[in-house]
């Protein structure tokens, strides 16, 4: 895939920043405003998949960089299940029981455990999108050669 | 204090799936080693609850969320009599499915995919079952559905991947429909728990509303359980799956996804109407004969083994409707009764013989290369036990005794003869016998049938892996004519069947009242 002009690219550098930076806005204010791990992971996705489609994935080694997103997703979503039965071990024993302490309504750090899981699911979500963004890069390469 | 085993039917395989995932590539061999120790695991707890549990019902609150004012808040999961029992045949079918893959699936590439998205299919199917409300339910529905329709497509061959396409497609359609009809609950109840929804139900209803989120339902999950007209994507995907997997959809992915829910669902959620169990059991008595029918003529052995899964799945249908439209009418519950025990145990035994002859399908594609019937023949010289075990499992399926599945069809015939429907009686024994024709073509044609002038047959015995699975599910189908011995069948089928005749009693124990 080749990159696009370098409007396109010079655009794309100031916007992915701030792209990405909102994603992390919208994860780790999951549990205070709309949104969470979910929206917050697609839009740090999104910041990813708009630098590939600006800049062409000829210097990306894809392959690679698909193994490493399976990686990370696999990892976030196991630490996200290792939180769920840390209730089963901690407190009332319940499985995803929300154990560690609430802290006051409204501010950053509270809720819980809940910050954690939004972070935790961001990533999986960013990475596993991203790694369906990238196979379907690679499959599209794999065909035009 | 809740069963703390209850969440672990779900979290482990999720575990062992993205552990393979991960590990998997680091580690040679690790993948099928985790997957055979995680199906070891659930098998272990599965049989525990069903010894333990002793047919009462227990129910997790995950997170600890208590009901307010009586109302279920939280994420109920629920483990009754019938629900164990599902558990026990996905957990136990699974085990042997993930030890005969050990040697099947070593000839395909990226091992790791298979066993982590097996891990994650029967993660899913766990919590169908054990899942208390109806978004839960979809949700791990979606989790295995979605697994399966890639682990159909693993060859990635020309007409598996078609095969995945039409799955897919209509597998998204039933999940459509799903999802209305829970949105449809949902709008009307202001909740999503099962008991809860019978609970606001009872207190009044518009009746054309019902209706639609019943029929909504019905045809959603109908899908799933590939019930007659709702058949035409099983055919091709549990053809073309790798043996294993298709023993996996075959044995349990139609039941624990499809037949489990639309049970659980129309006797313990909706008030039982006369017009719905006419419905179900028309439903089931088309899937039974049509099934038969569309299977005689198939020359590819998977293929006839898949309409044959629509035909007996007709038995369990048909069965639960006669149940159904009894309790409807209010009268002979004890027939009711009958009926339901054998519907369950018809599902129970079908789970064990369709996998057994999905592995046995299996093993002969592995050993001789093809599918078709007719270029087979004289196999029972080469591959002993594979002929064996197939001829136990044909047996059973045809409902000869003393196999599992004579008993369990037995039951289903007197239920419909002593509930007064002898032409479904008499439909469901000339089934039996044509399917115990269409098997008798299997077995002659795969086994015994020799060409005078034909070379010799190719194919050998199949690796140990392969054959231990076999042997096992061989004496499983055996063992399973012991559950209509009065001791045992109170022990395991008899919960069961109490959980679904008495849905105030479903009700009362999940919301405490």
């Amino acid at each position: 895939m080749k990159g696009m002009t370098v409007v396109v690219k010079k655009t794309t550098q100031l916007i992915a920043g701030l792209v990405f930076l909102y994603g992390i806005y919208i994860i780790i204010h999951g549990h205070l405003t709309p949104g969470g791990g979910f929206a917050g992971g697609v839009i740090l996705a999104g910041s990813f998949i708009l630098l590939i489609l600006a800049y062409g994935s000829d210097f990306l080694h894809l392959v690679r960089e698909e193994a490493g997103t399976t990686l990370y997703e696999n990892l976030a979503i196991l630490v996200v299940l290792v939180l769920a039965l840390s209730g089963l071990l901690l407190g009332t024993h319940v499985f995803f029981l929300n154990w560690a302490p609430k802290g006051v309504a409204g501010e950053l750090i509270s809720a819980g455990l809940l910050p954690l899981y939004n972070i935790f699911i961001g990533i999986e979500v960013a990475a596993s999108i991203l790694s369906i963004f990238l196979a379907l890069v690679i499959f599209k390469e794999e065909i035009t050669k | 204090m809740m069963n703390p085993l209850i969440p672990l039917f779900v979290a482990v395989p999720l575990a062992g799936a993205f552990l393979i995932m991960i590990l998997g590539r680091f580690i040679k061999h690790f993948d099928r080693v985790a997957a055979s120790l995680v199906l070891l695991f659930l098998v272990i707890i599965s049989l525990h609850a069903i010894v333990s549990s002793g047919g009462s019902t227990s129910v997790y609150k995950v997170g600890g969320w208590e009901a307010v004012n009586k109302i279920p808040i939280g994420i109920y999961m629920v483990m009754d009599g019938f629900s164990v029992i599902v558990l026990c045949i996905v957990n136990l079918i699974g085990l042997l499915s993930v030890i005969y893959s050990i040697s099947y699936i070593s000839r395909y590439t990226s091992e790791n995919f298979f066993y982590s998205l097996f891990c994650l299919m029967v993660a899913g199917m766990n919590g169908v079952v054990l899942s208390g409300d109806l978004f839960n339910i979809f949700v791990f529905l979606e989790i295995s559905a979605i697994s399966s329709y890639a682990l159909v497509a693993f060859g990635v061959e020309k007409d598996e991947l078609e095969a995945t396409f039409k799955y897919q497609v209509l597998g998204g359609v039933a999940s459509f429909l799903i999802l209305f009809g829970i949105g449809f609950i949902y709008w009307k109840t202001k909740t999503l728990n099962i008991a809860d929804v019978r609970t606001v139900f009872s207190t009044g209803y518009d009746r054309n509303y019902y209706l639609l989120v019943q029929i909504l339902l019905l045809s959603g999950f109908g899908l799933k359980a590939a019930i007659i007209p709702f058949h035409a994507w099983l055919p091709d995907a549990h053809s073309s799956a790798p043996s294993p997997i298709s023993a996996m959809l075959s044995g349990v992915l139609i039941k624990a996804i499809g037949i489990y829910v639309i049970i659980r669902l129309f006797f313990n959620m909706f008030a039982i109407s006369e017009g719905m169990a006419v419905l179900i059991t028309t439903l089931g008595t088309l899937s039974m004969f049509i099934g038969v029918f569309l299977a005689v003529g198939q020359w590819d052995i998977k293929r006839l083994l898949a309409y044959h899964s629509i035909s007996q799945m007709g038995y369990v249908v048909l069965s639960a409707g006669i149940g159904m439209i009894l309790i409807s009418r209010e009268i002979r519950y004890e027939v009711a009764a009958l009926a339901i025990a054998g519907s369950i145990f018809h599902l129970i035994n079908h789970a064990a013989f369709k996998s057994l002859l999905f592995l046995n399908a299996g093993a002969i594609e592995y050993s001789t290369g093809t599918r078709d019937l007719k270029e087979m023949g004289g196999l029972s010289k080469t591959m002993p036990v594979t002929s064996g075990t197939s001829f136990v499992a044909s047996l059973s399926i045809s409902g000869i005794p003393p196999f599992n599945g004579f008993f369990s069809k037995l039951i289903i015939i007197i239920a419909a003869v002593m509930a007064r429907f002898y032409l479904l009686a008499a439909l469901a024994a000339l089934v039996s016998i044509i399917t115990l024709a269409s098997f008798l073509k299997f077995q002659r044609y795969a086994f015994y049938n020799q060409d005078p002038d034909r070379k010799k047959t190719k194919g050998k015995e199949v690796p140990f892996p392969m054959l231990f699975s076999m042997i096992i599910l061989g004496m499983i189908c055996l063992l399973l004519s012991l559950l209509v011995i009065p001791g045992i069948r109170e022990m395991i089928l008899t919960p069961a069947t109490d959980i679904l005749m008495d849905p105030s009693r479903y009700t009362s124990q999940i919301t405490g009242t």
